[in-house]
């Protein structure tokens, strides 16, 4: 694989920033940025919300969590241009009734954000069972698209509504179809639910051909993914193309290489909400490397 | 002439034994496992370094997949049918096997280990 793990001391290494705010590590992300300043963007990310997941002994506030989050991201100081919450926004459920109801009940929480614009995209929680129906009639809106922002092209993309872990044939095409549109040093953000590269598919922590589309964003200077789906942060690298995964607002999982399993970590009462939390992410229409502040919940 | 039958009879007899051992070796064991929402028949699969295995896979209620990353190998299941999947492991250890399409809730739990033992 091509690719390299940055660990979160690299990261905050490479961007020579303490505390919770960081570039990612591009080079001369820095300068470009405050070149930029005025055509510069932020947005939040939200990701794998969960709603209907119940086991109090992981997260006994699972009814108030995303409220949490949504009143935090209503008090930030800089308000976002829009927010997106990038998959798994309920839980799954065999039941297509219930699958509704709690993607209705997702939606009406979501409705509570107090900004211009708020994205949405499904998560295999959502969609797998039933190829994205339920999201669709509910949530509105296609599983992949793409959208423009102050000068930064959004692509978003569908690795979770088959059952199998795959962008598919047809969706890489239309990517490169869009990408053809594009010029090479052209902004570039990918927002999609799983790992496009092979993170750890010992954990299902994989896009089977996720690497296609990687192969496709190669050539474009100014491309960065983020991601959900593994419920911890996590920083990595293909080629010049970095890679970022959002913490849950549901439960924590075990980060790679810390345990045997797949672990959802229990709950600490000493450290409510340990674990959990959001991001804002600093775009700009320069090419400059979006920065990105990580906001735990438990100080929301 | 007695002696010399004798000796050819055992150098036919040893090549004959060689040849049925290697064609047994060259056959893959076969292990038959099965899938259902959110288990695997069984949890753990213990097979040879370096001998050809065969797994006889079949599913009851979905389109379940079985992989094994660290082999590269992987196929999907049909319900109601059986599906051959033969590979050769060729390091001993512990490694992770586990269902690769999202069936559902208990998705998660959908995973076991093949154990490979040295030969």
């Amino acid at each position: 694989m091509d690719g390299e793990r940055l660990s979160r001391r690299d990261f905050m290494k490479i961007a020579g920033l303490g505390g919770l705010v960081f570039a990612s590590g591009l080079p001369g992300c820095a300068t470009r940025g405050q070149a930029g300043a005025q055509s510069d963007f932020f947005f939040v990310q939200l990701s794998d919300v969960h709603w209907g997941y119940n086991n109090p002994k992981v997260n006994p506030e699972a009814r108030t969590s995303l409220r949490r989050a949504i009143a935090a991201v209503n008090r930030l100081e800089e308000k976002p241009d829009f927010v997106v919450f990038t998959g798994d926004l309920t839980q799954t459920t065999d039941d297509p009734k219930v699958r509704r109801q709690r993607l209705a009940e997702f939606r009406e929480q979501a409705a509570e954000l107090k900004v211009p614009a708020v994205r949405f995209f499904a998560g295999e929680h959502d969609a797998s069972l039933d190829r994205g129906e339920a999201y669709q009639e509910v949530i509105g809106g296609p599983l992949r698209y793409t959208f423009d922002h102050k000068g930064v092209h959004f692509i978003v993309l569908d690795n979770t509504s088959d059952p199998a872990p795959v962008l598919g044939a047809a969706q890489v095409e239309w990517l490169k179809a869009d990408l053809a549109q594009r010029k090479a040093d052209d902004p570039i953000v990918v927002l999609t639910h799983r790992p496009l590269f092979p993170l750890l598919p010992q954990w299902d922590w994989a896009t089977r051909d996720g690497m296609a589309a990687v192969e496709a964003l190669l050539p474009y200077r100014n491309v960065v993914v983020f991601y959900g789906h593994i419920h911890h942060e996590h920083h990595h690298r293909t080629g010049h193309i970095e890679h970022h995964a959002a913490r849950s607002l549901m439960f924590p999982l075990s980060p790679v290489g810390t345990a045997a399993q797949k672990t959802q970590l229990p709950w600490n009462p000493a450290q409510p909400f340990d674990g959990l939390g959001f991001r804002g992410i600093h775009a700009s229409a320069t090419g400059a490397a979006p920065r990105v502040r990580e906001q735990p919940l438990a100080e929301a | 002439m007695i002696r010399a039958c004798r000796k050819a009879l055992a150098a036919a007899l040893l090549l004959g034994a060689a040849g049925a051992y290697r064609a047994a070796a060259a056959v893959p064991e076969r292990i038959a496992l099965g899938a259902a929402k959110f288990a695997f028949s069984a949890a753990e699969i213990r097979v040879r370094k370096g001998r050809p295995v065969t797994l006889v896979l079949s599913s009851a209620d979905f389109p379940h997949g079985f992989s094994i990353p660290d082999f590269g190998v992987r196929v999907d299941l049909v319900p109601g049918k059986t599906v051959e999947l033969t590979f050769t492991p060729d390091r001993a250890g512990r490694f992770v096997f586990l269902c690769d399409n999202f069936c559902g809730e208990g998705h998660d739990r959908m995973t076991g280990i093949v154990v490979v033992t040295e030969s």
